[in-house]
């Protein structure tokens, strides 16, 4: 295992990226970007088997970020990753760039599936470990969904035949932040008991703590030992985390960013301050 | 006209036994109705190779790409309209959009559903289709066209939408046919006018054929079973030799293949024609000569629209 240290400053690493990436274009996902910054930093410094120098070699983990919004944190974690130069997010958005808002499969190095129509991408997690399954690869697909997203019937559907047909080469992640774009989860259409609920689909299911990147990792490593169940961790976080100018702010899911925000962000982060 | 002595449904198992003996990357994902399309004998024979996700179409066609994504080459099945309009979103974005390779069966095709009636006849499954980026669609006419297109699906690496009849057709070809996907097919060389159809619709224009030919009228048969691509050059060029085109087509005559040979040659040599098929209806239920009758699918519509089109171009 990875030190925690380490992991932690590759969070901050993603997470001033992802606020600079987002800043520097105006606009963008930032509330459900900065959710993800720990949860990648362990998936991709210290879980997944992957090679940026051979980047579709047949046996390496999968990752789909199903709710494909969170896109810009993604790209800075392959680009400190090096599948991706650090001055390409500098194109997040722009026209013709590699790094558009949701992720795109076919654009860019490192993303394992196109995703952006909200529940589509956990579908299609567990058709990659149902195919990892049939041709014996001893490899896991890990997928992360939103929790909104999860309002999704797709997501039902999904979890239904990956609790049935028992993949448990499949690592879920829900980004639970409580939040999405028309209010509180729980006001719109609420969740509760989430983690009853995945388990009566026949997941094993963990809830943590989801800017701690120990508990994450020591989630991942338990659910790698259960057998005969997908797991699905479910990480509490904060939409917005880390950001001076969006945390817990309930309209952060798409919010135009300024430049004197985004900069102080940064800055807070760097200082060691937020 | 001769009825195949199989149902269609049976060559196209029987072809994704043979090709999946030889090719590892085949494997269904389906949602309950094997028994219907008639994949049960697949399973018997691959088992392991076989995702029945149950009564949940949207997950299926998302299951197929992800197991695209890792290499293999999915097909999918369902009745048309759950095999289209109930995952058009999944279709488009986890599928097309994605650059997978899944092929996507629409069983009983238009009129076809019959006693299933109105919830399982979709029109629009073609409209639907055709609308998205980089799809192939496909209405093999009889078995020995079937036959003649599966290597050509297997071998295009893309989106294939694959209109399935699932019962016996009318024997249109014979097993040397040449066929290539995205090339009309003409049945008939003709002068005065030009029938342009597809799927079950061709049978009925070979007979429209012939009563036209009792009548002194020569007409052009062209068989279209890829409405997309569409054989642009085939249709302007029997389009500028006939003058009068009309269509058949078994679905809805709003963005079927009457729609694309209309956009086809008022783009290129605008022509007097006539689209044969159902205009702007649901389907009910009824067997399928009952319906044919009711829509005006029969070879006397596509008489009379000829005649019309005909008398249009005198007219001009």
């Amino acid at each position: 295992m990875e030190k925690v240290s380490v992991l932690e400053e590759k969070a901050r690493e993603i997470r001033k990226l992802t606020i600079r990436a987002i800043g520097k274009l105006g606009v963008g996902h930032i509330g459900g970007a900065l959710t993800l910054c720990e949860v990648l930093s362990v998936l991709y410094f210290d879980v997944m088997n992957i090679d940026a120098k051979d980047s579709k070699k047949p046996d390496r983990d999968r990752f789909v970020l199903s709710k494909g919004h969170g896109g810009p944190a993604l790209y800075a974690a392959l680009a400190l990753k090096g599948f991706l130069k650090i001055e390409d997010l500098d194109t997040l958005n722009q026209p013709g760039t590699h790094l558009p808002s949701h992720c795109d499969m076919r654009l860019t190095n490192g993303i394992d599936m196109s995703t952006g129509s909200l529940g589509q991408g956990f579908s299609a997690a567990i058709g990659m470990a149902l195919a990892a399954r049939m041709d014996k690869l001893p490899i896991y697909i890990y997928t992360i969904i939103g929790d909104g997203e999860s309002q999704e019937g797709q997501i039902w559907e999904a979890a239904m035949a990956a609790g049935s047909r028992k993949l448990d080469n499949l690592i879920a992640f829900t980004d639970y932040n409580k939040m999405q774009i028309d209010g509180y989860t729980e006001e719109i259409n609420g969740l509760e008991p989430l983690d009853k609920k995945w388990e009566a689909f026949g997941w094993h299911v963990q809830t943590v703590d989801g800017h701690a990147v120990k508990d994450i990792q020591k989630a991942i490593d338990t659910a790698k030992k259960v057998k005969g169940k997908p797991s699905m961790i479910i990480m509490d976080t904060i939409k917005g985390k880390g950001g001076c100018f969006c945390e817990n702010l309930l309209t952060s899911h798409n919010m135009p960013v300024d430049e004197e925000s985004w900069k102080k962000a940064v800055e807070l982060l760097e200082k060691g301050e937020m | 006209m001769i009825l195949e002595d199989r149902w269609m449904r049976e060559t196209y198992v029987d072809l994704l036994l043979e090709y999946a003996a030889k090719d590892d990357r085949i494997c269904l994902v389906e949602a309950d109705l094997m028994r219907a399309i008639g994949t049960l004998r697949f399973r018997d024979v691959y088992p392991e190779r076989c995702q029945d996700l149950g009564v949940a179409e949207a997950n299926m066609i998302g299951v197929a790409a992800g197991m695209s994504a890792m290499g293999k080459v999915p097909f999918t099945h369902s009745f048309t309209p759950f095999a289209t309009r109930r995952v058009c979103d999944q279709v488009t974005l986890s599928v097309a959009y994605a650059g997978l390779n899944v092929k996507m069966v629409g069983s009983d095709p238009g009129v076809t559903a019959e006693l299933n009636g109105g919830t399982h006849m979709s029109m629009e499954d073609v409209a639907i289709m055709r609308n998205i980026p980089n799809m192939i669609v496909f209405e093999p006419t009889d078995s020995a066209q079937l036959r003649k297109a599966f290597p050509q699906i297997m071998d295009h690496y893309g989106p294939v939408y694959i209109r399935l009849l699932r019962r016996n057709a009318v024997k249109i070809f014979d097993e040397n046919c040449e066929f290539q996907l995205g090339k009309g097919i003409v049945l008939k060389e003709g002068k005065d006018v030009t029938i342009i159809a597809s799927g079950i619709m061709t049978a009925e224009a070979m007979d429209a054929a012939e009563i036209l030919k009792a009548e002194g009228i020569d007409a052009e048969i062209i068989n279209i079973h890829t409405v997309k691509p569409l054989d642009e050059e085939l249709i302007i060029k029997s389009a500028k030799k006939t003058g009068a085109v009309v269509t058949a087509e078994n679905g809805s005559i709003i963005n079927g293949l009457g729609s694309a040979v209309a956009e086809c040659i008022s783009e290129n040599c605008p022509t007097i024609m006539e689209r044969v098929g159902v205009k702007d209806h649901f389907g009910e239920v009824g067997l399928t000569e009952y319906l044919k009758e009711k829509y005006g699918l029969k070879a006397s519509d596509i008489v009379k629209a000829a005649k019309n089109v005909m008398m249009k171009k005198q007219n001009s």
